[in-house]
Formats: C-alpha cells, sequence, structure tokens
C-alpha cells in the first residue's frame, strides 16, 4: 500500500551550453514579438499619449474605440475606404489571387503532363522562364493592357494580371507525374474520360498540395502591394496593405497622426494570413499524414 | 461471354524496340488462358494491347466478334485487374467497386446493389466504408476482383495480380479466382512470371519468351511435352533435366544400355527428361553420384552427375538416400528429344 513506484524527477545538472541554446532563442522570439506588442500597445491608447509618450508599457483603454476608427470610418474624401471595405477587398484579392493561381496552374499541369502535346516539353519551360519576369518587371506594359481593357478600378484588374504562375504549374506537375501510370489506366478501363478523372480522381488526390498551395498563395496575394496601388484609384477598392500607408500619410500639418487607427488596420491586416495559416496548417499535416497515393 | 482473336498483332514501340513479333492465338469463350514467360517477354505489352492501353502497331484483334483495334478501354466491355491493385485512394470500397458502374450512368440503387452483390462474393461487406489505405494487402487485392467483377465484363484481364502477395495468401488467392472465374464464367487472360501459377490456374498457357509465342497448349502438355527447350525449363520446378548426347543409327544412348528411338540423322541431340520420371533402382542400369540430397519434407531432390553432366531428380520422402554412388532407371516414355541447334523438339 504504501509502495509507490514513481520515481522522482532527477535533476538535471544545468548545463551552460543550453542555457545559452535558450538565450539565442528568447532573443529571437523577442526579436519577432516586439514590433507585434508595440503595435498593440499602441492600439490602446490615445494617439496624443503615444505621440508624447512614445511607446510604453501601459495598456491603455482605447482598443474599442480605435477598432471602432479603424473597422467604419473612412480616411478619405469618398468615405468608402472603411476598414471593413478594405478588409473585404483584400479577402477578395487573396482569395481570387490564390484560386486562380490554383486553378490555372492545376490545369496547365494537367495539360503538361497527362496529354501528348507535342511542344509539352518546351511550352513547360517556356511557363517557366516567367519565373524570371515577375510582374514588378513587366508593370508597365501590364499596366497599359491592364488600362485598355478598361480593367483599372475592378476585381479582375486587380487579380487577373496577378495569377499567371509557373510556381503551381510546377509544383502540380511534379506532383502528377507522381501519380501512378495504373491509377490513370484504371479509371480509363473505368470509362473515366479526361474531365471526370480530373475532377473525380486528380483533384481529391491533390488536397494536400492545394492546401498548401492556398497557404503560400493567398499569404502572397493578400501582400500584395505595388500592382493594387497602380491598378486601384478610386477609393472604393481599396486594399488594407495599401490602404493603410494613406492613413500613415496624414502625417503632415497639423494635425495629429491617427497611430491607434493605422496600427489596428496593421493588427487586422496580420490577422487573416495567420488565421489561414493556422487553419490550413492541422489540414496540411492530416493528409501529410494519411497520405498514400 | 466473348471469344478472343489476335491475328498477326505485333507491338513495336515509339522507340524502335520490337516487344511483340506477329502473333496470332485465339481464345474460346469462358477459357482461363495464362501468359506466361520471364521478365520482359512482352507479356505486359500483349495484355495492355488486348485492354486498349496501348496502340496496336499491325494486326487485328477481336473480342467477341467485334474488331476492337480502335475501340477506347472503356468500351471494350474488359474489366483489368492490375498488379499494385490501382485502387483510386480517396474513395472508400464502396466507391472504388461502383466508380465504373457509374461513370456508365447506372443508376444509384443498381449500382449499390450490384457492389453489395460482388462484396458479399468477396467478403468484402464489413469493409466497404473503409479506404484502402485501410485494409491489408489481400483484402485491396479482393477490392481490385471487386472492380472487376461488379462490371459483368466480357473479359477478364489480369496483370500479375498476386505478386505482391505473401506466399499464404497467394496460394489462397490463386484458388479463390479460379473458383471465381469458373462461377462466373468469363473470358480470362492472366499473365504471370510464376509458372505454379500458369500450371494450376490455366485451362490453357501460353509461353513467350523475347516476343514471340514458344507454346500454346495446356498445362499437361507444356508440362510433359515441351516444344523447346525453353519450355522445358521455364516451366517446372526444379526445371527438366536437359542432356547433351548423340545419336547413332537411329537411336540416342542415355546412359548404361538405356537408349530411346530417335527419328533424326545422326548427330548431337539434346536428351529432356523431369526429375519425376527417374527411379532409383538397385538394378537399374545407369550409374548416378549423389552430390547433394535436398530436403522439401513432402519430397527430395538428388542432384548428382550423369555422364559428367548435371542431373536432378525428384524422389518422395520415403525413400532415404545419401551421398554416394546409386543406380537409376529411367521411364523412357517421358524422355523428349531436342534438336540442339534450334533448341525446338524433334
Ligand atoms: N514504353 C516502352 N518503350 C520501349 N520499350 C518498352 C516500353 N515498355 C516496355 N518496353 C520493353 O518491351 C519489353 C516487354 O515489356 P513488358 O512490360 O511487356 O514485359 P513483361 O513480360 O510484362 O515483363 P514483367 O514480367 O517484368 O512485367 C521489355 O523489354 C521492355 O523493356
Ligand atoms: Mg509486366
Amino acid at each position: 500500500m504504501t509502495d509507490t513506484t514513481s520515481t522522482p524527477i532527477a535533476k538535471r545538472p544545468l548545463k551552460w551550453t543550453h542555457v545559452m541554446d535558450h538565450l539565442i532563442l528568447i532573443l529571437g522570439a523577442l526579436f519577432m514579438l516586439v514590433p507585434l506588442l508595440m503595435v498593440l500597445q499602441t492600439t490602446t491608447t490615445t494617439d496624443l499619449e503615444t505621440i508624447k509618450n512614445g511607446p510604453e508599457f501601459v495598456i491603455g483603454d482605447q482598443f474599442d474605440d480605435n477598432f471602432m476608427s479603424a473597422m467604419f470610418q473612412a480616411s478619405g474624401f469618398s468615405g468608402e475606404n472603411t476598414g471593413l471595405r478594405m478588409l473585404m477587398n483584400s479577402l477578395i484579392l487573396g482569395i481570387g489571387f490564390a484560386l486562380g493561381k490554383i486553378v490555372i496552374g492545376m490545369m496547365a499541369a494537367y495539360a503538361l503532363v497527362y496529354f501528348r502535346l507535342r511542344f509539352a516539353t518546351l511550352a513547360f519551360w517556356l511557363i517557366f522562364t516567367t519565373l524570371l519576369l515577375p510582374l514588378e518587371v513587366r508593370i508597365l506594359p501590364s499596366y497599359e493592357v491592364a488600362q485598355k481593357l478598361g480593367l483599372l478600378n475592378t476585381y479582375t484588374g486587380l487579380i487577373v494580371p496577378l495569377i499567371a504562375s509557373a510556381t503551381a504549374t510546377f509544383f502540380f506537375r511534379q506532383f502528377f507525374r507522381s501519380v501512378p501510370e495504373e491509377l490513370v489506366e484504371a479509371a480509363r478501363i473505368d470509362g473515366a474520360g479526361p474531365v471526370k478523372f480530373f475532377i473525380d480522381i486528380l483533384v481529391p488526390l491533390s488536397q494536400t498540395m492545394i492546401a498548401a498551395m492556398f497557404i503560400i498563395m493567398f499569404v502572397f496575394g493578400w501582400n500584395q502591394y505595388l500592382w493594387p496601388t497602380m491598378v486601384t484609384t478610386e477609393e472604393g477598392m481599396f486594399t488594407l496593405v495599401r490602404g493603410i500607408k494613406q492613413l500613415t500619410q496624414d502625417l503632415e500639418g497639423t494635425n495629429i497622426p491617427e497611430y491607434g487607427r493605422a496600427n489596428m488596420l496593421a493588427l487586422i491586416a496580420i490577422l487573416p494570413p495567420v488565421l489561414v495559416v493556422i487553419f490550413f496548417q492541422s489540414w496540411f499535416v492530416k493528409g501529410l499524414t494519411e497520405s498514400d497515393k | 461471354m466473348a471469344q478472343v482473336s489476335l491475328k498477326n498483332i505485333r507491338k513495336v514501340y515509339p522507340n524502335g524496340y520490337e516487344a511483340v513479333v506477329p502473333t496470332s492465338f485465339n481464345i474460346a469463350d469462358g477459357e482461363f488462358v495464362v501468359l506466361v514467360g520471364p521478365s520482359g517477354c512482352g507479356k505486359s505489352t500483349l495484355l495492355r494491347m488486348i485492354a486498349g492501353l496501348e496502340d496496336i502497331t499491325v494486326g487485328e484483334l477481336s473480342i467477341g466478334d467485334r474488331n476492337v483495334n480502335h475501340v477506347d478501354p472503356a468500351d471494350r466491355d474488359i474489366a483489368m485487374v492490375f498488379q499494385n491493385y490501382a485502387l483510386y485512394p480517396h474513395m472508400t470500397v464502396r466507391k472504388n467497386i461502383g466508380y465504373g458502374l457509374k461513370n456508365r450512368k447506372t443508376a444509384a440503387s443498381d449500382i449499390e446493389a450490384k457492389v453489395q452483390d460482388a462484396a458479399k462474393m468477396l467478403n468484402l461487406t464489413e469493409f466497404l466504408d473503409r479506404k484502402p489505405s485501410q485494409l491489408s494487402g489481400g483484402q485491396r487485392q479482393r477490392v481490385a476482383m471487386g472492380r472487376a467483377v461488379v462490371r459483368d465484363p466480357a473479359l477478364f484481364l489480369f496483370d500479375e495480380p498476386l505478386s505482391n502477395l505473401d506466399a499464404k495468401l497467394r496460394h489462397q488467392m490463386r484458388i479463390e479466382i479460379k473458383a471465381l472465374q469458373r462461377r462466373l464464367g468469363v473470358t480470362s487472360i492472366y499473365v504471370t512470371h510464376d509458372q505454379v501459377e500458369a500450371m494450376t490456374m490455366a485451362d490453357r498457357i501460353i509461353v513467350l519468351n523475347t516476343g514471340r509465342i514458344e507454346q500454346i497448349g495446356t498445362p499437361t502438355e507444356i508440362y510433359h511435352r515441351p516444344a523447346s527447350t525453353f519450355v522445358a525449363s521455364f516451366m517446372g520446378a526444379p526445371p527438366m533435366n536437359l542432356l547433351n548426347a548423340e545419336s547413332a543409327d537411329g537411336r540416342v544412348h542415355l546412359g548404361g544400355d538405356m537408349s530411346v528411338a530417335a527419328s533424326t540423322a545422326d548427330g548431337p541431340v539434346i536428351w529432356g527428361i523431369r526429375p519425376e520420371d527417374i527411379e532409383i533402382d538397385p538394378t537399374g542400369d545407369i550409374p548416378f553420384t549423389v552430390d547433394i540430397v535436398e530436403e522439401l519434407g513432402a519430397h527430395r531432390l538428388l542432384h548428382g552427375q550423369l555422364n559428367g553432366q548435371d542431373l536432378t531428380i525428384h524422389v518422395s520422402k520415403d525413400v532415404v538416400v545419401s551421398a554416394g554412388p546409386i543406380r537409376i532407371s529411367i521411364n523412357l516414355d517421358a524422355v523428349v528429344l531436342f534438336n540442339p541447334e534450334t533448341g525446338l523438339a524433334l
């Protein structure tokens, strides 16, 4: 009755290398976290306090006020670029960008891998070389085309020119090539044509790839800055990443800069990518551990 | 139900390699034909041409009474079982089995009924809601069979369906597949490189070697009357003994006083004898030296030398032998003679 078999946890001798390791890790974590914490702190105080005292350690009581003004108050003349509106625009851009890239990339890879195209290899390498020509390099001609097509200040103009993607095509091509040949043949004998094979077999098999691509592409699309700045001039079309800049520009003159509101917007702009990563990551891991093609 | 006929079917791959030389044979309705041969001899190529997965370079292929040279695999009324099963990993067993029916616009209630029937036949009922990754190798194999059976095709094609299973399971599935085929009466072509599978399952065996048919015949014919030294040494474990000899005055001298009649010109011949057609016989004519005794439980194999050439003898477990000189006699009716140059039976 008295004999308990639990062994006391042995005290490990303190090693200096461990201390060093932890020190480095702690420094790294602080390096990443402190700016975020500063943003968070600023959103809780009034602008006046921020400009007087700089960043502090006190948590103020302005969080809800700042949140309301960031979300619902417009900063421009038209009154259309509220935080909510910009959040929606950003979401449309991020999701449209990611889905567009995935759909186009998958279809291109499908054509390259499964159809006896005459110049499939050449086509693939041509697509691949576009990696060397990102939008930033060809931004003037792209802008001109978008403008001529009347796509300025539209979601189509915001998303479509960004979609063509060598990266997604490349990843899906590699993935499709690893799908066993017999699966294709079994499907052929089972009477699945090209469209059915794609939708019934390839797309479900690619789930994990699609999730991974979605994470990367959503964050990439969300953070687009240059192209949205060029094609959107109407305030109602602004995205968050672009809109924050407009707020902080108001520094000049006698106005007090809207630190609280701008930082609140920054916080809001950080959240969706973080959520996407957290949400899809669990999916991603589940897919990977269950995977067998 | 359908008969299959191949007329001068030839396959040349785009790289110029001739995988199948012009080949003709017919398969009767309901027959179970096994294509057997060593690795790379063109078995899969032939089967895949019949399935429509590979283009036929030259020749005519008909299934039933229909020329199917240019018919899509889906419309040939065939079902195929692959070596690695090729199950759709993301679908449940139920969906895997029913997928072919669904693509053929079968009503959902019909699909369910047919899937249930097939599952019952193959003892898969309790696994219907699992994914392939949650099944054992043998169960996956059954699902692959179910996928073939459920469509009630005119022709089954099997490409080494058992080679991923362990010996015991292979034995069991061999019997199950054969029984199933008997019951359904569906014409079947079965590819394997395992001569035991070929012998036990086939109504007729087609032995292939480097894209060429060596022999077509029932298992007994193939075993006892091989058409060439290739067939003689490929079929049977251990293979047929093949020994060099000379024929003189219309007889081939085997050893001791034993000889067989040979209707061939004088000169070198090869004679063959199955290991079990040789007996230990203290009064026998032929002296033989046992070098190694191989213990196999139900029987023993004696390896040794006859006239300086390797010979294997198969004796039952009751015959106790140890290494050393003995005397043997040969069942002369079982001796097969071959031309040493062409390798063909005389
Ligand atoms: N796509 C191809 N292009 C060129 N040669 C090929 C191709 N596919 C197969 N071959 C060749 O054709 C020959 C027959 O191949 P096949 O796959 O029919 O052999 P097999 O009898 O099924 O062998 P195994 O028992 O190993 O499966 C082989 O020598 C192979 O190298
Ligand atoms: Mg093969």
